[in-house]
C-alpha cells in the first residue's frame, strides 16, 4: 500500500501570546497563537486557575468575534434622526469635543443629570471612579437586571455568593444541588466541576423548569414550576428541622442562630438583636449562663436560652427559626402542588440531603485557630453543596428564594466546610464591611462617596431631603430598599418620564438597551426617539460605547467606538469582580495581542482621555495635564489606598517586588504578561476552609490588603436590616415610607426567609409559564453574530412542553401567537418533552434587528429570530387604587424577567415573526458571502 | 477502490462519555478553529452572515430527546465525528485512493491532492461524518489531529485532538483502543462502552460511554422507605423541638 507521507510536525505558530478571554463574563486564560502578526488559533491556557486549559465554544469561538465585520471602526456622529442608524464618522477630537459640550455644563451645574450606566462591563471599579469623579449619583453596571438578587442575598446572609463570591468544594464534595442554572453562571469551571464529580460518582441533582445542559446530565431531574424555588427548599428546611438534621454545634459557633433579639412587640427595637455598648451582638454563655458578647473567647453561644432583661424577653434567633420553619404550613404536603413537586420526592431529596451530610461527614486533618482562640484539631467536611444564579435570581420573590437557599446550606453547616461551599477571595466579606450607598451631590465637585453598596436600615437610603428619589433608577428607596446593583432597567423608563427628574445625557457602555437587554423593547425604542413640544428628544443626548454594531448604536448620538478583547488593555482586579479561586486570590490582565486596524479605542483609555479634557479630580495631575495617557497607565499607576492598586501581582515593596500590599511597579504589566497574563497567590494550608472565622485566614487576608483588619463575623439567617425596615412601616424612627408602599415592606422584608406567589395581578387567562436562558455557546457573549457561534443557534423556536402542544393542536414548526398583559408577538413553536409541562422557552437574544451586526436583512435571527422582551413591561399592570409597581423584586429591584406568564393561541404562519421593525442602516455595511479563514501560508 | 490495510500497528480513537456531556459544543468550534487553520484546505464558511450559513464542520453535537417507558423525558447530547472504522465503508468505496486508513495508528484521512469530490465516500459512510467542503470541494473529515497528536512542536501534553484538550466537562478521551490496557480501554471496559450502530459491521474504533440511569431516587416502595429514617422526625409538635434541642445541646 501506498500511504502517503504527511508532516506530522507542522509549525503551530510563531509565537503564543496568553491574555484573557472576554466573549463571556467567565474570564479563562487563552492562549492565541500568532501567525505573521496575525490570529490564527485560541485555545485554553493551562496554567490558568479558572480553566485550567480548557476552553468553551465561544473562546475558541474568539477569533470569528475579533474579526467580526460589525466591528466599528470609527466615532461615529448621529446626522439622521435616532435609530435611523445614520451617522457620519468623526475624529475623536470632535468626539471629545461634542461629549464635553454636553457633559462640562452638567457637571458645572448638577451632576445628576449625567446617567451613566455600564452593562457587561468589567471595570466597574474603574468606571465607578470615574463617574464618582464626575459628581453624579447615577451609576450602575448591569447587576440590576442580572442577578442582584443573587449577590445581594449570599452577601447579606452570609458575606458572599455563589460564581465569583465562592464555588462547591469540587474536590470532596458528594452531593451537588443546582438551582436555576440554565447553561451558563459561570461557564467553564461549572462543566469542569460537574464532570469531577460525576467522574466519582457523586450525585447531581438539577432543579429546573427546563431539561438541557447541567440538568440534561444531572442524575435527578426535578422539573419544578417556576418562581416556587423559595417554597420548596423551606419545605426541605421543615423536614431536616423536625428531623434533627442540622448542624447545631456549626449554628451556635458560626451563625446568629443564639443572637438574642428583642421580643416585646411595643418596643421601638422589637426583633433587633441585643447588643452591647459596642454594638456588638450578645448570647448566652453556654459555659456561664451570661449574657456574653458573641465573640468573647471561650464563649459557647447557646442556641436556646432566652434573657429577660428590664421587662423585656429576648429570645434567640433560633427560636423564631423554629416557630417559622416547623409550621406545617412549609409541611411537603402543603407546598408539593404548587411546586410541581410530589411530597415524597421532597423527602427523598431532602432525606438525601440529610444522608449525605450526616453519614457522610468527614474530618480533615487540618488544625486550625477560630476566632475565639479556640483551637480544633480537625475540620469537618459535610460533602453536600449548592449552586444557583439567575433561575432563582430573576423573580420577584427572587431574594428570599436565594436567601432561603443560603439558610439550608448554613443549617446543614456546608458553607465554609469541606465538601461544601468555599469562598473566594476577597470573600468571605460581610455587609457591614462593604460601603454603603452615597448619593451627596455638589455641583463642580466628586460625589461623596461610592455610588452602590449595602443599606443597613431606613437612614441609609437614597433619599433627597424632600424624600423623593435621589437616584434616577430609584435604587435604594422605599421601592427597593436593597437595591445593591442599582437599576439599570428602570433608565431609560425614568430618564423619558422625568420621574424622579430629568436628565441631560445618558452614557452607556456595552447595554443593548434598545433590544434585548430591556423590558418592553419597542417602548424602549420609542422613549429613546421620543421628542418634546420643542422637537428635541425627551432624552437629550445619548453617548454610547461599543465594539460591534449592536441594535443600542443607532438610538444613540454619540459613538465612541471600543476595541476587541484582543486589542485591550483590562484589569480583572481584586477591586472588582476578580478571578479568585476558594484556595487562592487570583487576578488577571488583558493586553493588545493585537494592535487595533481602525480608528478605535478601548473604552477606558477614551475614559481616561474624556475625564482629563473635563478635568475630572483623579484625572488630571496638579498642572491640569492629564493623569493617565490610557488605561494600562491607569491600572500601572493607579492605588485605590496606600499600597493597593487595581493589580496585586508584582508591587514594588522595600525589598523588591511583592504580592498584595506594594508600591506601584512600572513593569508590572510585562510581569502579568510574563507570567501568562494572570497572577495567583494561594492561601496557605490550615488556612482555606472556615475562612470567616478561622485566625490564620483573616490574618492572611489582611496581609494581602483584602482587609486592613481581621474582621471575623457571624453568618445572618436573620438579616436585622430588614426588620428595620419593616420597623419603619410600622411606623418607628424618623424615616417613614409612603403609606401605600407599609404594607408590602411589612410582608416582603420578612427578616427570616420565606416564600409568596408571585403571579402578577391583572394576569387572568395567562396562565402559561415563559421563560427564557442563553445557549452554552452563546452564554454572556457579546455577539450572537458570530459567524461559527450563529451556525449552532441561529434559530429560535418557542419550545412547548407536550402537553401545551396536543393543547392547542400544535405540531413542529406551527406559528403561535403568543399575549402577555403587555403585548403579543407571533412565533415558531417547537416541542420540547425533558420540559415542565406548564412552561414555554426559547434562546434568549437570538433575535436579532434587521441591519444590527452587520447581518444581512433576510439572516433567519432578523425574520424567524423573536425576543420575550417583547411581552415584559417594566411597570406591572394597575393595581386596584391605580398604582403601577415595577416589575421587579421589591427588596432589590432586581428585575423579574421569569415572573412572565403567557397565553398561547395557534394562528397561521405570517411570513416573518411579529412584530416586524424595519431594518436600521448598518454602519458598518454587511459581513462577506463567504469564509476561507487561514492566516498562516 | 482503495483497499484497507490488513493491520494497523494502533487503533487511536475517541471515547466519549454520554454521561458527563453537557452539549456546550467546546469541542466543535475548538475542532473548527484547529483544523481551519492546519490539516489541508481551510474549513470554509457558505453566507456565514446571511440567511442560510452553512460551513463545514468536522464535528457535530447533536441532541436528542428520550423519553423512557417510566419517567421523565431526558436531554441526551450526541457528539458526532469520523469513528476511524476497522472496516471503513469510506475508503474502500474511494476511486482514487485519496481515502486511506493509515497503517501505523488506524487513522482515517483524505490525501487531499487526490481527492477529486466526488462525495461517495460520504454517502458510504453510515454515521454522516464527512462533509464536503463547499470551497475547495475536498472531502474534509475528522483527523484525529494528526497534525497535533505527533507535533513535536507542541509540549507533550498538548498532543492529543483539539477537541480533547477543550472539553470543559472531560467528557472526551484519547487513545489506543487496540491495546487492553491502555485508559481507554478500561475505561471502555469499567462504564460498558459501546459501538455506535455495530450492525452496520463497521468496527468503529471510537466507542461511546452510555448515560448512566437517571432520577434514581425512590419516591415510593423499599427504597423510599431507606431514606424515610433520615427524616424521622425528632419532634411531633413545634414546641416539642425546644425539649429535644436542649437534650441535643448538652450533647455537643
Amino acid at each position: 500500500m501506498n500511504q502517503p507521507k504527511i508532516d506530522l510536525s507542522p509549525m503551530v505558530s510563531d509565537e503564543i501570546r496568553k491574555t484573557t478571554c472576554y466573549m463571556c463574563a467567565c474570564r479563562c486564560g487563552i492562549n492565541v497563537h500568532m501567525k505573521d502578526g496575525k490570529v490564527a488559533y485560541i485555545e485554553g491556557n493551562r496554567d490558568h486557575p479558572v480553566n485550567k486549559g480548557v476552553l468553551c465554544a465561544k473562546g475558541s469561538a474568539g477569533i470569528m468575534q475579533h474579526n467580526a465585520p460589525s466591528r466599528l471602526t470609527a466615532p461615529l456622529k448621529r446626522v439622521g434622526p435616532r435609530g435611523s442608524g445614520e451617522f457620519e464618522e468623526i475624529s475623536w477630537d470632535e468626539a471629545y469635543q461634542i461629549a464635553a459640550d454636553w457633559l462640562e455644563p452638567i457637571r458645572r451645574d448638577n451632576p445628576e443629570k449625567l446617567a451613566f450606566f455600564t452593562g457587561r462591563d468589567q471595570s466597574q471599579s474603574f468606571t465607578s471612579l470615574w463617574a464618582q469623579a464626575f459628581g453624579t449619583p447615577n451609576y450602575a453596571a448591569h447587576g440590576g437586571f442580572c442577578s442582584v438578587n443573587m449577590a445581594a442575598a449570599g452577601i447579606y446572609t452570609m458575606g458572599g455568593a455563589f460564581w465569583e463570591f465562592g464555588q462547591p468544594d469540587w474536590d470532596h464534595t458528594k452531593l451537588f444541588m443546582l438551582f436555576g442554572v440554565a447553561e451558563d453562571h459561570d461557564s467553564n469551571p461549572i462543566k469542569m466541576g460537574i464532570g469531577k464529580i460525576k467522574g466519582r460518582g457523586a450525585r447531581v441533582i438539577g432543579v429546573n423548569p427546563i431539561r438541557t445542559g447541567y440538568n440534561a446530565v444531572a442524575d435527578d431531574w426535578v422539573g419544578i414550576t417556576p418562581g416556587t424555588d423559595g417554597l420548596f427548599i423551606l419545605s426541605m428546611i421543615h423536614c431536616l428541622m423536625k428531623a434533627g438534621k442540622i448542624d447545631l454545634n456549626y449554628l451556635a459557633q458560626y451563625t446568629d442562630a443564639p443572637v438574642l433579639l428583642n421580643n416585646d412587640e411595643k418596643s421601638p427595637e422589637y426583633g433587633l438583636y441585643l447588643r452591647d455598648e459596642d454594638g456588638k451582638q450578645l448570647v448566652i454563655d453556654r459555659v456561664t449562663g451570661k449574657l456574653t458578647a458573641f465573640d468573647k473567647p471561650g464563649v459557647k453561644p447557646d442556641l436556646s436560652a432566652t434573657h429577660r432583661a428590664k421587662g423585656v424577653t429576648h429570645s434567640p434567633v433560633f427560636h423564631k427559626m423554629a416557630e417559622m420553619y416547623l409550621s406545617d404550613e412549609y409541611a411537603p404536603e402543603a407546598v408539593a402542588e404548587r411546586c410541581g413537586i410530589s411530597a415524597n420526592r421532597i423527602r427523598s431529596i431532602a432525606a438525601e440531603i440529610a444522608r449525605v451530610a450526616f453519614d457522610e461527614a468527614f474530618e480533615l486533618d487540618h488544625e486550625w485557630t477560630d476566632f475565639r482562640g479556640e483551637k480544633h484539631k480537625t475540620m469537618t467536611g459535610r460533602p453536600v453543596s449548592f449552586h444557583a444564579m439567575r433561575g432563582i435570581s430573576a423573580h420577584a420573590n427572587g431574594f428570599q428564594t436565594c436567601r432561603a437557599l443560603h439558610t439550608l446550606q448554613i443549617i446543614l453547616g456546608t458553607v465554609e466546610v469541606p465538601g461544601g461551599f468555599r469562598f473566594k477571595p476577597p470573600y468571605p466579606k460581610p455587609a457591614t464591611a462593604h460601603p454603603k450607598p452615597h448619593t451627596g451631590v455638589t455641583p463642580g465637585a466628586p460625589l461623596n462617596g461610592p455610588h452602590l453598596g449595602f443599606v443597613h436600615g431606613p437612614d441609609d437610603l437614597a433619599l433627597k431631603d424632600d424624600g423623593t428619589p435621589a437616584r434616577i433608577d430609584k435604587a435604594f428607596t422605599w421601592e427597593n430598599p436593597m437595591s445593591s446593583h442599582g437599576l439599570m432597567h428602570m433608565v431609560i423608563s425614568n430618564a423619558h418620564a422625568g420621574d424622579p427628574y430629568k436628565i441631560d445625557t445618558l452614557f452607556m457602555y456595552m447595554a443593548n438597551m434598545s433590544w434585548n437587554s430591556s423590558m418592553n423593547t419597542g417602548g424602549v425604542m420609542e422613549m429613546l426617539t421620543d421628542k418634546d413640544e420643542d422637537d428635541n428628544y425627551v432624552i437629550p443626548h445619548i453617548i454610547y460605547s461599543d465594539a460591534y454594531s449592536s441594535e443600542m448604536v443607532a438610538y444613540s448620538d454619540l459613538i465612541l467606538p471600543d476595541t476587541t478583547y484582543l486589542e485591550r488593555h483590562d484589569c480583572i482586579s481584586l477591586l472588582d469582580r476578580p478571578i479568585c479561586e476558594a484556595d487562592a486570590a487570583a487576578d488577571a490582565i488583558r493586553w493588545p495581542v493585537v494592535e487595533p486596524d481602525r480608528n478605535v479605542k478601548g473604552f477606558q483609555s477614551a475614559l481616561c482621555d474624556l475625564g482629563a479634557k473635563l478635568g475630572l479630580p483623579g484625572f488630571v495631575n496638579d498642572d491640569g495635564s492629564q493623569k493617565y495617557a490610557d488605561y494600562a497607565d491607569y491600572i500601572t499607576n493607579h492605588e485605590r489606598r496606600p499600597g493597593i492598586g487595581p493589580l496585586a501581582g508584582w508591587r514594588m515593596g522595600e525589598k523588591g517586588l511583592q504580592s498584595g500590599r506594594g508600591g506601584v511597579n512600572e513593569g508590572q504589566i510585562d510581569s502579568y504578561i510574563a507570567n501568562g497574563g494572570f497572577f495567583v497567590e494561594h492561601i496557605p494550608d490550615g488556612a482555606n476552609y472556615y475562612k470567616p472565622w478561622n485566625l490564620a485566614y483573616q490574618d492572611w487576608a489582611v496581609g494581602m490588603g483584602l482587609y486592613d483588619s481581621p474582621q471575623p463575623y457571624l453568618f445572618s439567617l436573620y438579616v436585622e436590616p430588614m426588620r428595620k425596615f419593616q420597623l419603619a412601616a410600622e411606623g418607628h424612627g424618623e424615616r417613614q415610607p409612603p403609606d401605600h408602599l407599609r404594607q408590602r415592606i411589612k410582608d416582603a422584608m420578612s427578616p427570616l426567609p420565606i416564600w409568596y406567589e408571585t403571579d402578577q395581578e391583572g394576569n387572568e387567562g395567562y396562565t402559561v409559564n415563559a421563560l427564557t436562558q442563553r445557549p452554552m455557546a452563546m452564554y454572556h457573549s457579546w455577539g450572537s453574530q458570530n459567524a461559527w457561534l450563529r451556525q449552532l443557534h441561529g434559530r429560535n423556536p418557542l419550545y412547548l412542553p407536550t402537553k401545551l402542544m396536543r393543547e392547542h393542536d400544535l405540531s413542529d414548526g406551527d406559528w403561535a401567537r403568543v399575549s402577555s398583559p403587555h403585548g403579543e408577538i407571533t412565533v415558531p413553536v417547537m416541542e420540547m418533552a425533558a420540559l415542565n409541562e406548564n412552561t414555554v422557552w426559547t434562546w434568549n437574544a437570538i433575535g436579532k434587528r434587521k441591519g444590527a451586526w452587520a447581518l444581512d436583512i433576510d439572516a433567519p435571527e432578523a425574520t424567524e429570530g423573536f425576543l420575550l422582551n417583547h411581552l415584559i413591561h417594566e411597570l406591572l399592570p394597575p393595581k386596584a387604587d391605580g398604582m403601577r409597581w415595577a416589575n421587579s423584586d421589591p427588596i432589590t429591584g432586581q428585575a423579574a424577567w421569569f415572573d412572565l406568564k403567557v397565553r398561547i393561541d395557534k394562528t397561521e404562519a405570517p411570513k416573518e415573526s411579529r412584530p416586524e421593525y424595519p431594518p436600521i442602516k448598518s454602519p458598518v455595511g454587511q459581513g462577506p458571502d463567504k469564509l476561507v479563514w487561514k492566516v498562516g501560508k | 477502490m482503495t483497499t484497507l490495510p490488513t493491520h494497523t500497528d494502533k487503533k487511536l480513537g475517541l471515547v466519549i462519555d454520554l454521561d458527563t456531556c453537557v452539549g456546550c459544543h467546546a469541542c466543535v468550534i475548538s475542532c473548527k478553529g484547529w483544523n481551519t487553520e492546519n490539516y489541508g484546505a481551510p474549513l470554509s464558511d457558505q453566507d456565514p452572515y446571511g440567511a442560510d450559513p452553512s460551513g463545514t464542520f468536522l464535528n457535530r453535537v447533536h441532541s436528542y430527546e428520550v423519553q423512557p417507558p417510566q419517567g421523565e423525558a431526558q436531554l441526551i447530547h450526541f457528539p458526532k465525528s469520523c469513528l476511524h472504522c476497522e472496516d471503513a465503508p469510506c475508503v474502500t468505496v474511494c476511486p482514487t485512493g485519496a481515502s486511506y486508513k493509515r497503517v501505523e495508528d488506524g487513522i482515517v484521512l483524505v490525501n487531499e491532492s487526490d481527492c477529486i469530490g466526488c462525495g461517495l465516500c460520504a454517502w458510504a459512510c453510515p454515521y454522516g461524518a464527512r462533509e464536503m467542503d463547499q470551497e475547495e470541494k475536498v472531502m474534509k473529515k475528522c483527523t484525529l489531529c494528526v497534525d497535533r497528536i505527533y507535533n513535536e512542536n507542541l509540549p507533550e501534553i498538548d498532543r492529543e485532538p483539539s477537541c480533547v484538550r477543550t472539553c470543559p466537562a472531560g467528557a472526551r478521551h484519547f487513545g489506543d483502543l487496540g491495546d487492553p490496557d491502555s485508559a481507554v480501554s478500561q475505561l471502555v471496559q469499567e462504564r460498558g462502552g459501546v459501538d455506535l450502530m455495530p450492525e452496520q459491521g463497521t468496527k468503529p474504533v471510537n466507542k461511546y460511554l452510555p448515560p448512566r440511569p437517571k432520577d434514581t431516587l425512590p419516591e415510593a416502595g423499599p427504597e423510599f422507605d431507606v431514606l424515610a429514617p433520615f427524616l424521622e422526625p425528632v419532634i411531633n409538635e413545634p414546641k416539642g423541638f425546644l425539649g429535644w434541642l436542649d437534650k441535643a445541646l448538652e450533647k455537643i
